[in-house]
């Protein structure tokens, strides 16, 4: 062990070091941003669904470090991650949350619906499936641009029982697009287990039909991810065609926060248990400490740091104004 | 000028916008290779390509939606739906997507899209295939709508169509597809919001849109003979609709009637009806009336279908009772 520590140790570059410590730096800042979202929404802060990411940080953080600047990212309505993930500005993510004016869709959006084009996001959607159509879309601009840019659309288990799916695979499949989808399996379809909806199990398997490749993905391990993601990003980007990846994964949390249920309804507490032990915060933790790639006092520091992220944004989303009232009347239409 | 058929005018604007701006692709259900069900894409393909004219799968949630992503990346896609009797299958992408993004977005991401095609009766399509449907759209905020009654009107109307930053859903009527007419020369677009008067009288209003402006003018032909002088308000848009004019010609004939082949029950006769008492209510001397579909879906039979939606008869009746 001692030996093969010294190896990674001494092969790991500044630049390296650096990139793995923001794997980490990213995956804490969601985890607390999401706690606080959760408070927030007890204090009625934050309206209607929420839909928290914990559990799931290491897919948004390991395939969004590996995009470019002309590549788009798509999501459905748990999609707190993927705009932190692209640097978007914590507070008017939260201000959005808030539902104030200086949030990224001016309080008009919500937790299920962000978008940040600036930041290359192009909208969270929140019918099940409706992300696919719409990424489907921004990959086929890319191809018909010849634009160097790739897509990544993100979707949950539940998605893969909706028509649009299929038919855009297909198309896809059959245009050659630009795209990586990814089905963020956390086993459940909100309290539907795959087991019961899904006649195959296996999601890659069902997805492998459209003439392009699939594959199934620790979802629980960001440098798993990192690593297929770098690969099936290159693949779409030099060979033009779609990958599709079932990322196995589990959210610690209910489908929504306003969900009384769970545990007990539908999963056990034991069940959360056994998969909080693959909860990939602690483990990169114990990765990056285990290989001497850097010292607990760093990893505190970073975790003091992402908390004082999240209470500035808190604080500057307290502070911010509710849109006025003739902002109701505002992008109804374009000019 | 010269002369064109309904499907040429639009055919020429299509050429034209795609020849001026090459982010205007053609997309949709044998539209290339086939060259349209209704031939409005006639010889496209050969001109410009697959990379402009992409023939689909009969995947209408699919494609709708990847042309919804690829307005919002700033393409400006044209669909094509075989009828719009199919869109059906892609509300979803139509109502709870391409009308929702740019206001759900705080405005940040506009979608320039247009869905073209076909929707009317009296093809004996059935009850499957006969739609009209104005209304499953001009309900929903964020959508533009636009209801053509003249080639020449189609092809301005489409072209503006085509540069507006905004979803627009161009509805045409099966039975205007072979009606011939001028079409100016040269490079011309129309607004939305501006209705045509399409006939000037004195003695009653008939405001209706696409199909129906033909029907009112066979009738106003006919009522002329007896000295009735109608007045034929071509609305083109629903969505921005011209409600001043109207207001200003009911003001002048102060009787008013609805026409469309939509059902009548919640049909757009409805908010006409409702529009002009709430705005020009002193200035009526009797009724709106509505003229419009029976309320059954359309039977195959080519005299029940006759009977299941407006006729030049029923516009001349209805002209007859708002005038005694």
């Amino acid at each position: 062990m001692s030996t093969r520590t010294r190896t990674k140790k001494a092969a790991l570059s500044k630049e390296e070091r650096e990139e793995l410590l923001e794997l980490y730096r990213q995956m804490v800042l969601i985890r607390h941003f999401e706690q606080h979202c959760d408070r927030a929404y007890r204090q009625d802060k934050i309206g209607g669904y929420l839909h928290l990411y914990i559990g799931e940080e290491a897919l948004a953080v390991g395939f969004i470090s590996q995009l470019q600047p002309n590549d788009r990212v798509l999501g459905h309505y748990r999609d707190h991650g993927y705009v932190l993930a692209l640097g978007s500005d914590p507070r008017r993510v939260m201000a959005e949350l808030y539902g104030k004016v200086t949030g990224l869709c001016r309080g008009k959006g919500g937790s299920m619906h962000f978008y940040d084009k600036a930041h290359n996001f192009l909208g969270g959607y929140a019918i099940v499936g409706g992300v696919i159509g719409i990424a489907t879309g921004v990959a086929f601009s890319q191809k018909y641009r010849q634009s160097d840019g790739i897509t990544l659309c993100f979707f949950g288990d539940g998605a893969m029982n909706a028509g649009l799916l299929h038919e855009c695979l297909n198309m896809a499949g059959l245009w050659k697009l630009p795209i990586v989808y990814i089905v963020e399996n956390n086993k459940y379809a909100m309290g539907t287990p795959v087991e019961l909806h899904s006649a195959v199990t296996n999601l890659a398997e069902r997805a492998s039909v459209y003439g392009f490749p699939s594959c199934q993905i620790d979802g629980m391990d960001v440098l798993k991810v990192r690593e297929a993601a770098r690969e099936i990003i290159h693949h779409v980007r030099t060979r033009q065609e779609p990958y599709f990846v079932e990322a196995i994964t589990y959210r610690f949390v209910g489908h929504g926060a306003a969900d009384i249920t769970d545990p007990g309804s539908y999963r056990t507490r034991e069940e959360i248990e056994e998969w909080r032990k693959r909860d990939p915060i602690p483990n990169l933790q114990h990765y990056l400490l285990q290989n001497g790639i850097c010292t607990e006092q760093e990893l505190e520091a970073i975790d003091q740091q992402a908390q004082r992220i999240v209470e500035e944004a808190a604080r500057y989303a307290d502070e911010s104004a509710d849109p006025p009232l003739d902002e109701l009347w505002q992008h109804v239409f374009a000019d | 000028m010269a002369t064109r058929l309904f499907r040429e005018a639009i055919r020429e604007a299509l050429i034209e916008e795609m020849d001026r701006d090459e982010t205007v692709f053609l997309i949709g259900e044998d539209i290339g290779r086939y060259q349209g069900t209704f031939r409005v894409t006639e010889g496209l393909f050969q001109k410009y390509g697959p990379n402009r004219v992409w023939d689909t799968p009969i995947s209408e949630p699919g494609f709708i939606a990847i042309a919804i992503g690829a307005a919002m990346e700033g393409l400006r896609p044209v669909v094509e739906v075989m009828t719009w009797s199919f869109a059906f299958l892609a509300m979803d992408q139509i109502v709870n997507h391409a009308a929702k993004i740019l206001y759900k977005s705080g405005g940040a991401c506009p979608v320039p899209l247009v869905i073209r095609g076909p929707a009317g009766p009296g093809k004996q399509l059935a009850a499957q295939h006969s739609h009209s449907f104005e209304l499953w759209v001009a309900h929903s905020p964020g959508l533009k709508v636009v209801l053509p009654s003249t080639p020449a009107d189609a092809k301005g109307l489409l072209k503006t169509a085509i540069r507006d930053n905004n979803p627009v859903m161009f509805i045409e009527h099966p039975q205007l597809y072979l009606t011939r007419g001028e079409v100016p020369d040269g490079e011309y677009t129309i607004p939305f919001g501006v209705a045509d008067i399409k006939r000037v009288g004195r003695d009653v209003s008939i405001i209706t849109y696409s199909r129906g402006v033909l029907l009112a003018q066979q009738a106003a032909e006919r009522l002329q003979q007896e000295g009735i002088e109608v007045e034929i308000v071509d609305l083109r848009t629903l969505m921005p609709c011209d409600w001043e004019t109207v207001f200003n010609s009911v003001r002048k004939t102060h009787r008013a009637i609805a026409l469309h082949d939509d059902w009548r029950y919640c049909g757009f006769g409805a908010e006409i009806a409702a529009q002009i008492q709430e705005q020009a209510f002193d200035w009526l001397d009797a009724p709106v009336l509505r003229v419009a579909g029976a309320d059954v879906p359309m039977p195959y039979n080519k005299y029940l279908e006759r009977a299941a939606y407006p006729q030049v008869d029923d516009v001349i009746a209805a002209v007859r009772q708002v005038l005694t």
